[in-house]
């Protein structure tokens, strides 16, 4: 029961974080609870897929199946995470000023909220495919009874839940006008985290051997093993032993995401030659 | 489009990736009962080299390990291969996440 409460919890966590971000960054939005329950619906019946399929999947690409596949989900999710910021930057302004103007409901930012669904469906795929494999070799060896597992992992489920509402609570605290820019940080860093972590599932399936050497290595100050650093590595990519490609994959993704936050143009590439009064919510 | 480019770039990737191949001789490793054996697996620093982990057991297990920086999933009764990269000598722990208690090991390089 407790090792189904500790798994449980851990992947829930991660996958937990990364939903209280998206709902933080979509406040606001109408339909986002329906398109983040969608992403995370979707997540969990891919995760049982996954699960399903795990065999055939570790058999592809001489054994290296799985490492093609995560790299493969997370930088589309990488993808949709930038997406999403470029396209907040060039209309969160105007947004923002609506929503004060007026009060009423904001019909932009509902367009990238798939793309958000994206990425909390990864989310959840990812760490819910563990789960499911990890709570069905229990169930399969009968070790544990199947209402321990089921304590277990609920309980397990609660506290990760618990976790990704009080990221959200947390940064609903931040004033409306500060929200936007802590969130669109937020992103930023978990997109460069993951294109990290893309890197990382690419060298270990052989296809990316440059710049493997550690270039530094904080596992004495933290380890990426224990809790806060299994939490700093979903938030912000913390990694104890980071190797060239990792972070050459980090700043990269930090600086083309910066950069287009700034390039496109505020309005939207699609409304610059629409004066800014001939449009209403 | 962006889907569209986003099917063609996998698709290439794919084709690309498929053939590549392992260069050394892998070294066995078994699971069985949740133990690894060898539980010790020395290899040459500054090398790269591959673990063919063979789970004898029924159910799946993950081999992990934050300083080899492998997660892998391997099912019941299949093998998976676990690429790592040129290591500085030294020891590296790693486990089987879902069978901690007994699934643990180290890779030394020397």
């Amino acid at each position: 029961m407790i090792s189904a409460l500790i798994i449980v919890f851990r992947e829930v966590i991660e996958a937990g974080l990364i939903v209280g971000i998206v709902l933080a960054a979509t406040a606001g939005v109408p339909q986002r609870s329906r398109a983040v329950s969608f992403g995370v619906g979707a997540g969990i019946l891919s995760a049982c897929l996954v699960a399903a399929f795990a065999g055939e999947l570790a058999g592809l690409f001489q054994g290296s199946g799985q490492e093609f596949f995560n790299a493969t989900i997370l930088l589309l999710a990488v993808l949709m995470l930038t997406w999403h910021n470029v396209w907040m930057a060039s209309h969160g302004r105007e947004m923002a000023r609506e929503l004060k103007a007026a009060g009423h409901k904001v019909k932009t930012g509902e367009r990238t909220l798939l793309a958000l669904s994206v990425v909390v469906g990864v989310a959840v795929l990812r760490e819910g495919s563990e789960v499911v494999l990890f709570l069905y070799g229990i169930a399969a060896q009968g070790g544990t009874s199947a209402s321990g597992m089921v304590i277990g992992g609920g309980l397990g489920l609660l506290g990760g839940a618990a976790v990704s509402a009080l990221m959200y609570f947390g940064l609903l605290t931040i004033p409306a006008g500060k929200l936007f820019q802590v969130t669109s940080g937020l992103i930023t860093l978990l997109a460069a985290g993951m294109a990290a972590q893309a890197v990382i599932f690419l060298q270990n399936g052989g296809w990316l051997e440059y710049f493997t050497t550690t270039v530094w290595d904080t596992s004495w100050l933290l380890k990426e093993d224990s809790i806060a650093g299994r939490l700093l590595h979903t938030l912000i990519g913390y990694s104890q032993a980071p190797n060239g490609a990792q972070l050459i994959a980090y700043i990269v993704t930090i600086v083309v995401i910066v950069t287009l936050m700034r390039v496109v143009p505020q309005g939207g590439p699609k409304r610059t030659q629409i004066a800014p009064k001939a449009h209403s919510a | 489009m962006t889907m569209k480019k986003l099917a063609a770039l996998a698709i290439l990737a794919a084709s690309g990736l498929a053939t590549a191949s392992l260069a050394q001789a892998p070294i066995e490793v078994h699971l069985k009962n949740h133990r690894f054996t060898p539980n010790v697996i020395k290899v040459k620093a500054n090398q790269t080299a591959v673990i063919m982990l063979y789970n004898d057991d029924d159910t799946a297990d993950e081999f992990d390990s934050s300083s080899l920086k492998v997660e892998k999933v391997v099912p019941g009764h299949a093998k998976g291969a676990i690429r790592l990269r040129p290591l500085p000598p030294g020891k590296y722990p790693f486990m089987g996440e879902f069978h901690s208690a007994t699934a643990q090991g180290m890779v030394i390089a020397q």
